[in-house]
């Protein structure tokens, strides 16, 4: 219990500090790296969680795929030197982000120290190949193969739709 | 002594052994690439340091370290020092999974011959990692990063080039290699490594002959995806200078040198493992042979990169991405659907059909295959692809 504790601190204050490090870094390609960073750390909450399937995947599809595009993308724009030129059209957004983020850690603040989650009652302990690729796929292929059928054919939808919106209007 | 101290204990020692098997390689495998490349175009070779010169690896090593370390003065400083180890950690980690011999009983004690594999002792059970060619796939995936930052932060109009095409090739690349691999996972039932391997085991056959397109489709787009000849597209010297690496010097330069024969010895691995029956022979054998037969598959494999390097010219950049999308992609998902049609059809006798099937589908892709690379790759761009570069006066930039 208390290994789990000391590990979830580490990996807590990595990802927060990843994530106040992408909103804050003035170099775009600094702040992709962060975000890497910051999904890594999510996928070894994933392992302590006993979930290792969705870990592998979060590291294979975000961190291996997705965020390889965005730096593809931040890299080709070249946004250096654009960033501190742009105005900020809406400067009163910064103040209500503000207040409305000190509401929030407030809220939390005051609902954990009410003590609601003691009154949560404690999980079973998981079955051993919980989180593995078999129940995962048994829940995705038999509970909800129509969500995930559907889903495969909105990604297709989105596929074509690009394609339809890049290709050259000559063909 | 606590069972977990002894689990930790058998585990440093695996992993000290394996990544040893792993750091002999390189040596070894930058000498035999020097020799056989020297001996296919026929030229001698290292022949100096050491008998044979087999002693060739340490003195590059060392004249590599003794360089002086330059950093340019535009560079991106974090980024650029950290590239070389972006590319370097996921090379190394992908051999965690890789499973080197069977389970070994020593007393009341089980384990598997493998970083991440199967421990059973007195009131400690670690079962192996439940998805592991998933980890090797993340991994490889993750490697991008160290070649396109590389190519970003050395500010140079050339390591930006190697390093966008490589991202490029690799996404692309990850794709086949992916997909390839799903067909022996369907008849193995498993996405454990061990489990591969015990299956081609107990059906008596290498997944080689049930999946030979998929073995086709999985060593060409590996060669892709680790920059290897004839795709090594990244780090074309006539053309970029060196690539994403051009601005390294000394370890760091090292590094990128290490993490590529690395990830060569890694790929041959999961090679060996799911097509050649990993460290299994037809028969049951000693297990502490084990890593014996494994090492030899992999030498195979290893052999087999370096003698397609010596041996075809690299391709143009269309043709490269002309055959992951158009050719390796479509062939490998038609591999997939035809054994997951025998795998549904006939479950009685499903590897001696697909055995059958795999086999007459491996020739004809072997003769689709050379008639789209030599009728249809080879084309000429057509007109409307190519771009007209006006001469210029020699001298006279435009």
């Amino acid at each position: 219990m208390i290994a789990e504790l000391v590990i979830f601190i580490i990996l807590g204050t990595v990802a927060v500090a990843t994530g106040v490090a992408v909103i804050l870094s003035k170099n775009p390609v600094h702040a992709v790296l962060f975000l890497v960073i910051n999904f890594f750390s999510v996928a070894m909450f994933y392992l302590v969680l006993s979930a290792q399937f969705v870990a592998f995947l979060q590291i294979l599809v975000y961190a291996g795929a997705i965020m390889v595009l965005f730096l593809f993308v931040v890299m080709l724009l070249n946004l250096t030197g654009a960033i501190e030129s742009v105005q900020d059209k809406l400067p009163a957004q910064k103040w209500v982000g503000l207040a409305l983020g000190i509401a929030l850690l407030l809220e939390a603040g005051v609902v954990t120290a009410a003590g609601v989650f003691r009154q949560v009652p404690a999980a079973p302990p998981p079955s051993p190949n919980f989180g593995t690729s078999a129940p995962v796929g048994v829940k995705l292929f038999f509970d909800y193969l129509l969500p995930f059928e559907v889903t495969s054919v909105l990604l297709l939808i989105a596929i074509v739709g690009s394609i339809v919106l890049a290709r050259r209007r000559t063909y | 002594m606590p069972e977990i101290l002894v689990f930790l204990l058998i585990k440093l020692i695996l992993v000290i052994v394996i990544f040893a098997l792993w750091m002999t390689m390189v040596p070894l495998l930058i000498w035999l690439e020097r020799k056989v490349i020297a001996d296919i175009q026929v030229r001698l070779g290292p022949n100096r340091v050491g008998p044979f010169g087999l002693l060739q690896p340490i003195a590059d090593a060392i004249k590599l370290i003794m360089k002086e370390d330059i950093t340019p003065a535009l560079v991106d400083k974090w980024v650029y020092g950290l590239a070389p180890a972006m590319l370097m950690v996921p090379a190394f980690l992908a051999i965690a999974v890789i499973p080197i011999g069977g389970v070994v009983t020593i007393g009341e004690r089980s384990f598997a011959l493998q970083i991440m594999g199967l421990y059973r002792g007195p009131g400690l059970f670690v079962p192996e990692l439940d998805a592991g060619i998933l980890l090797v796939l993340a991994l490889s995936s993750l490697g991008v990063y160290g070649v396109v930052l590389s190519g970003w932060s050395s500010a140079n109009k050339y390591s930006l080039l190697g390093g966008m095409r490589s991202s490029a090739q690799m996404l692309s690349y990850e794709l086949p290699l992916g997909v390839a691999l799903v067909g022996p996972l369907l008849l193995a039932g498993t996405l454990r490594l061990n489990g591969v391997v015990e299956a081609q085991a107990d059906y008596g056959i290498w997944f080689i002959v049930p999946q030979l397109v998929a073995f086709a489709i999985f060593l060409m787009s590996g060669t892709a995806e680790i920059n290897r000849s004839p795709f090594d597209l990244p780090e074309a010297e006539q053309e970029l200078i060196g690539g994403y690496h051009t601005e390294y010097s000394s370890f760091r330069f090292a590094m990128f040198f290490m993490a590529e024969y690395v990830n060569m010895v890694t790929i041959s691995a999961v090679a060996a493992t799911f097509f050649l029956g990993g460290y299994r022979l037809f028969f049951n054998d000693i297990v502490w042979l084990q890593p014996v037969w494994f090492v030899l598959k992999l030498m195979a494999f290893l052999y087999l990169f370096i003698w397609v390097r010596g041996t075809l010219p690299r391709v143009r950049y269309d043709q490269l991405m002309k055959l992951g999308w158009k050719v390796f992609l479509p062939v490998a998902l038609g591999n997939l659907l035809v054994t997951g049609l025998v795998i549904a059809f006939s479950p009685a006798n499903t590897i001696l059909v697909m055995s059958i099937v795999g086999a007459l589908l491996g020739i004809a892709t072997f003769f689709g295959l050379s008639y789209a690379i030599v009728y249809g790759l080879r084309r000429r761009r057509p007109e409307s692809e190519r771009r007209v570069v006006e001469p210029t006066r020699a001298g006279v930039s435009e």
